[in-house]
């Protein structure tokens, strides 16, 4: 589904991904994780293909077309999701709103007409239900004046609603309590099935606890360093990335 | 010329060879009080109305042009201007749509305007007999049954001489300001209101319907009379970008809101701004203002994407106690477009309240100034005001700037004042492509909830067509 292949990124001149290499096929949950400026948002934002990051080499192929020659709205439309860290606020625009227009976007790139207003509005209800958060929050500006959790709970929602082939969740576990961390899995874990794939980048293993990886890399200095089962995300846990950046030194 | 001469000029039936001389259908530029007394004599007006046409052109003679606002243009020599031309007859106006600009119908059609409108809109010559006048004539029998009068201020001149005589000026008087004067003595046609006491007019009054539609021109009048205890929601223009040979435009509007009358006003403007480039487009100077008496209201509400200058400020003179003010607005600016526009609320009266909402964007390499005055007068005991100056950028190489006047004179009096700027981040925009969303979509998206305070005061459909409007008039905003 999705392959790195070898993947240099700078940002403002800085090399952060220095080789980066992943293979992910569909039905899979991989977790990156890693210390602080690693480069595992910048993967993020290098797949969505956010501006300011340049691809000095290497090359990223999704389903079987070069992903970094689409434009950003064209990799959304195939399929690509991702729940960012830190959710921007448009004031005065609705959640509806906002979401209507990218349903309809992703529908009309698959060839198929607009959702009618009632069966989006369904579709919409059940993904807020889905992750507690109360319909009220539709008819609001996107994400504005939401807490934290709240905006969190609310890029979940959105990628129920989109159905993505793949989600990559950008941190989505930072600032959460307990009970929202469940609902935030919960929500990931229904929509796991086989022809849809996660990336999940964390920081902590605590997550992971509830979302199960297939498979665990650790992203040090641009580079996957170390790749795994689950169990290296609890070896991690309790050693620390100190014992990873020294082994690999 | 001495007023002797004027006079006499007045007074003198029109030789043979004065008629000859300018009987071509469009003016010679210039303007002086022959000129006038053309006008005048062509619309069959009476003396009165000549003599307080000539009494502002004496008035705009001694003044200048002002200078204060935050626009650039070439000198306008008021002299090189035809002061008055007759509709252009069907043989000069293009045969069909196939004849129009195809840029032009490229906008009505994304605008969802229906095709006899367009046809209209780009003057076309069309058969006098069409499904608006049939519309126009339902309504205005509609109208006539509640004793409302809506008709063209040149009918109003001859048919309700008293009205037009105790309130043309009233408002505006003739020497108000330079593009006022100026209108004052040339002013071609435009809209006359009549709501008698406490009639609620029977529906939402808008100049497309109004039959008897001469070319209102450069130089348009309007002047509308809510009498005590009634009601009226005039419209004004339209979305579709309005082409027209004629570069200045100055226009005024007089609002009078006799005790207990309610008078909203909105305006949705799109007059040709320009190419990309910044070349030709309109200039638009005009002038608004509206009277409220006691416990009487005004709102002007007005959505504003055209025109290469706006020099416009609908203002409220709040007279009566407990009369309100509102002035909804949103302001848009592409390209080389310049606005400074905003509004005056003179608060006279006890407990007066006005609100202000002015939303300016401005895109490309435009400019887009806010100017406010908030007068509390001595008297005005318990007066408030609340503006609100959002502004937001697209891009960085334009403009948006802020000029709040604030006069008190009464202690008692509450004046609150929020501004913000932002910008259309970058972020908000890769949020948007990352669902899907193209940029064009978002920005529009984004431009009309930043807007949305200003557009929930529009009638419903006006409000659904500015929302259209703004995202034409962003296309090419982001690259």
């Amino acid at each position: 589904m999705l392959s790195i292949n070898n993947l240099h990124v700078n940002v403002e001149e800085k090399p952060i991904l220095k080789g980066l290499s992943l293979e992910v096929k569909p039905g899979e949950v991989h977790a990156i994780m890693g210390p602080n400026g690693s480069g595992k948002s910048t993967t993020g934002h290098v797949l969505t293909g956010r501006e300011g990051y340049d691809v000095t080499s290497g090359g990223v192929s999704f389903l079987g077309k070069d992903l970094l020659a689409l434009p950003i709205e064209e990799r959304a439309r195939e399929g690509l999701f991702l729940a960012f860290q830190y959710p921007v606020e448009i004031p005065g625009v609705s959640n509806m709103e906002f979401l209507k227009a990218s349903v309809d976007a992703l529908r009309s790139h698959q060839g198929l007409d607009s959702l009618d207003a009632v069966t989006f509005m369904k579709k919409a209800r059940e993904a807020c239900k889905a992750v507690k958060l109360d319909q009220a929050f539709l008819k609001r500006g996107v994400n504005e004046g939401f807490s934290g959790g709240e905006k969190k709970r609310n890029e979940i929602m959105q990628m129920m609603l989109l159905q993505p082939k793949l989600a990559i969740l950008d941190e989505t576990d930072s600032g959460l309590d307990i009970d929202a961390l469940q609902v935030v899995a919960e929500g990931v874990n229904s929509l796991r099935s086989d022809d849809r794939a996660f990336i999940v980048i964390t920081h902590y293993q605590r997550l992971l606890n509830y979302i199960e990886p297939d498979f665990v890399h650790v992203l040090v200095d641009g580079k996957v360093v170390k790749s795994g089962d689950r169990t290296l995300a609890l070896e991690l846990e309790e050693k620390g990335y100190g014992w990873i950046e020294s082994e690999v030194a | 010329m001495s007023q002797d001469e004027i006079g006499k000029l007045i007074q003198q039936d029109y030789s043979a060879g004065f008629v000859t001389e300018i009987e071509a259908e469009t003016l010679p530029p210039g303007l002086n009080e022959e000129v006038i007394t053309y006008i005048s004599k062509k619309k069959n007006e009476p003396e009165w109305m000549l003599q307080w046409r000539l009494k502002a052109f004496a008035a705009w003679k001694e003044m200048h042009e002002p200078e204060w606002a935050h626009v650039k243009y070439p000198k306008i020599n008021f002299q090189d201007i035809s002061y008055y031309s007759a509709p252009k007859s069907l043989e000069d106006k293009p045969k069909s749509l196939d004849e129009v600009d195809p840029e032009l119908i490229d906008t009505y059609n994304k605008l969802g305007i229906p095709l006899h409108e367009q046809e209209v809109l780009a003057g076309v010559a069309v058969d006098a007999v069409f499904d608006s006048v049939s519309v126009a004539t339902t309504f205005r029998e509609k109208l006539k049954e509640a004793g409302v009068i809506f008709c063209s201020i040149s009918e109003a001149v001859h048919e309700y001489p008293e009205l037009v005589q105790k309130y043309l000026g009233s408002v505006v008087p003739q020497k108000d300001n330079f593009y006022a004067a100026l209108n004052s003595a040339v002013f071609s046609d435009g809209s006359f209101v009549y709501i008698p006491k406490g009639v609620r007019s029977p529906m939402e009054l808008s100049t497309y319907f109004r039959i008897n539609e001469s070319k209102t021109g450069q130089f348009e009048r309007t002047l509308i009379i809510a009498d005590e205890g009634s009601y009226v929601s005039y419209l004004e223009g339209c979305t579709a970008p309005m082409r027209d040979e004629n570069q200045l435009h100055a226009a005024v509007v007089e609002l009078v809101a006799l005790d207990n009358a309610q008078i909203k006003y909105s305006t949705v403007q799109n007059w040709y701004p320009g190419d990309k480039e910044g070349k030709g487009g309109i200039y638009n100077f005009v002038t608004k203002r509206g009277v409220a008496n006691k416990n009487a209201r005004i709102s002007w509400t007005q959505v504003e994407t055209g025109s290469a200058v706006t020099w416009k400020y609908p203002s409220c003179i709040l007279k009566g106690d407990n009369s309100v003010g509102e002035f909804y607005s949103v302001a848009l600016t592409n390209n080389f477009q310049q606005a400074d526009t905003g509004t005056k609320m003179i608060h006279l009266g006890k407990n007066t309240k006005s609100t202000i909402i002015s939303k300016g964007i401005s895109a490309g390499k435009s400019s887009n100034a806010y100017r406010g005055l908030v007068r509390m007068n001595p008297r005005a005991e318990g007066a408030r005001n609340f503006t609100q100056c959002d502004s937001l950028l697209i891009g960085s190489s334009c403009g948006a700037h802020t000029f709040p006047y604030i006069e008190s004179k009464n202690p008692s009096a509450i004046i609150e004042h929020e501004a913000t700027t932002s910008k259309v981040s970058d972020e908000q925009l890769h949020l948007c492509l990352q669902r899907g969303i193209d940029a064009e979509k978002a920005v529009s998206m984004i431009v009309n909830g930043f807007c949305k305070e200003v557009f929930k005061e529009l009638p419903m459909e006006f409000a659904v067509e500015a929302g259209k409007l703004l995202e034409v008039s962003l296309e090419g905003a982001v690259g």
